[in-house]
């Protein structure tokens, strides 16, 4: 399908403000259903802004995220190599729906539930170190970075005397200055490491999703030690970054508006919707869901060819005026869950009540501890990652 | 009496319905999505499914009340 994109609008776009999407994608929506875009390599894609459609397109059937598939689109050549037989976020059915049901169990709300106790002395533990440091501190480096990385090492079952072998390894390939090459050998290591800790933990089988996935799936011959790894670094790739920057953004938007803050503070009660407002107004994985289609379909009325490529974009949907009254307000009573942070679909995120789980034992936590936390800089001076996949914030200098 | 009605294609274990209707259903250790009734629901959790059915991912839930 040769065309000519040269006169589309040009994507991704970044956003003028870190708490609303860019201004185009309400354009778009406006302007009908789906809208032709350029992607970076210059092919084309269709941008969807409507939150029915964005819902549409990820829970339907001839939509795929495998990447691998020619005419797929691609927004950044950097993407992070994992083997393509435990990658889950970009498998299709039948073998999507296969592993990920190996693994859900490890997510469920009750087995999450049991991970609080552990979740809470990872954030106590973050807290003492960032409160002895300061005031002020660099809030997303000292909290919002390291608690999901050792939530990760509780999950997969890193043994603790690892912990600051497996946290160094992670942050650094988290870190901008970190080059491609440092890059590439970091995620060798940690690949060499968990291999190793699988094959270690193979004689002897451990309460956590290693050990789990060892007992059942790999005695019954379903995966190998190889790809129990690979689905342990995907569990790293997809729960560290986007949690991190959640942790980070969801405090600033309590930080920015300080009468909200007290209300949610004073009144627990307001947190789970809280919680999710801050998901819905931050909208940290609005580039991730990225789909093929591979029939032709129909998209809120305007058809999509197969091979062609979509865009459905989490923060157009999220700040939809057809789905959310005053879209922009960060409102806790709310109490929705409908928005499409964690995505939607087959595809959904594995890790979502895991996540709530980290963010509410933060926020309760800093509440308790630090009841006079503030923004020690101003919004507008902070460093916010406009070209990374993940929105979010460098840093967060904060003082109390 | 309302009942829920799981589409086994379509649902991935994931326990959204789980964290919303703990009552109802339960993930588990084998990732199947087991209903703790019959499938019938009285009054008192009817609104907790009702939470349950809209925020399933996969839209693998269906209420029939009548």
């Amino acid at each position: 399908m040769p065309e000519t994109t040269t006169d589309l609008p040009s994507f991704p776009v970044p956003r003028e403000r870190p708490f609303e999407p860019p201004s185009a994608y309400a354009q778009w929506r406006e302007s009908g259903p789906l809208t032709k875009v350029r992607l970076p390599n210059g092919s084309a894609a269709w941008a969807v802004t409507r939150y029915a459609d964005v819902r549409e397109v990820l829970s339907t059937a001839g939509a795929s995220a495998d990447k691998m598939r020619p005419g797929f689109p691609h927004l950044r050549s950097g993407v992070i190599a994992l083997s393509t037989d435990s990658n889950l976020e970009f498998m299709d059915e039948p073998d999507h729906g296969k592993y990920r049901r190996m693994l859900s169990p490890m997510f469920t709300a009750r087995r999450v539930d049991t991970m609080r106790p552990a979740i809470q002395q990872i954030v106590d533990g973050a807290l003492d170190r960032m409160l002895e440091s300061g005031p002020p501190a660099d809030l997303h480096g000292s909290l919002s970075l390291p608690v999901p990385s050792l939530v990760i090492c509780q999950l997969l079952g890193v043994p603790y005397t690892d912990h600051d072998f497996f946290q160094s390894l992670t942050v650094r390939m988290l870190d901008t200055t970190t080059t491609r090459d440092e890059f590439a050998s970091s995620l060798q290591r940690l690949h060499e490491y968990l291999l190793a800790m699988v094959k270690e933990k193979a004689g002897n089988p451990t309460d956590d999703v290693v050990g789990m996935l060892l007992d059942g799936p790999a005695r019954a011959g379903e995966v190998t030690h190889e790809q129990i790894a690979g689905f342990a670094m995907l569990l790293l790739v997809a729960g560290h970054e986007t949690t991190a920057n959640q942790i980070s953004m969801g405090t600033l938007s309590l930080l920015r508006e300080p009468a909200k803050h007290e209300a949610i503070r004073r009144n627990l009660e307001l947190l789970p919707g809280a919680i999710e407002e801050m998901l819905r107004v931050s909208a940290i994985t609005d580039l991730v869901m990225l789909r093929l289609a591979t029939e032709d379909i129909d998209i809120g009325g305007c058809p999509v060819k197969a091979g062609e490529a979509i865009v459905p974009l989490g923060a157009a949907a999220n700040h939809d005026p057809q789905a959310y009254s005053d879209p922009g307000e960060f409102e806790p009573s709310r109490g929705s869950r409908s928005h499409l942070t964690f995505g939607f679909g087959m595809h959904s995120c594995l890790g979502q009540n895991l996540a709530r789980a980290e963010l509410e034992i933060v926020f309760r936590t800093l509440f308790a501890r630090v009841p006079t936390l503030r923004l020690d800089a101003d919004i507008d001076d902070l460093p916010f990652k406009k070209d990374g996949v993940v929105f979010g914030v460098h840093e967060l200098p904060v003082a109390w | 009496m309302a009942k829920v009605i799981v589409d086994r294609v379509k649902c991935v274990s994931l326990g959204v319905c789980e964290s919303l209707a703990p009552a109802i259903f339960e993930v588990t250790d084998a990732g199947e999505l087991e209903l703790l009734t019959d499938g019938d629901i009285d009054d008192e959790n009817l609104e907790a499914v009702r939470a349950a059915v809209a925020g399933c991912p996969t839209e693998a839930l269906t209420l029939v009340e009548d």
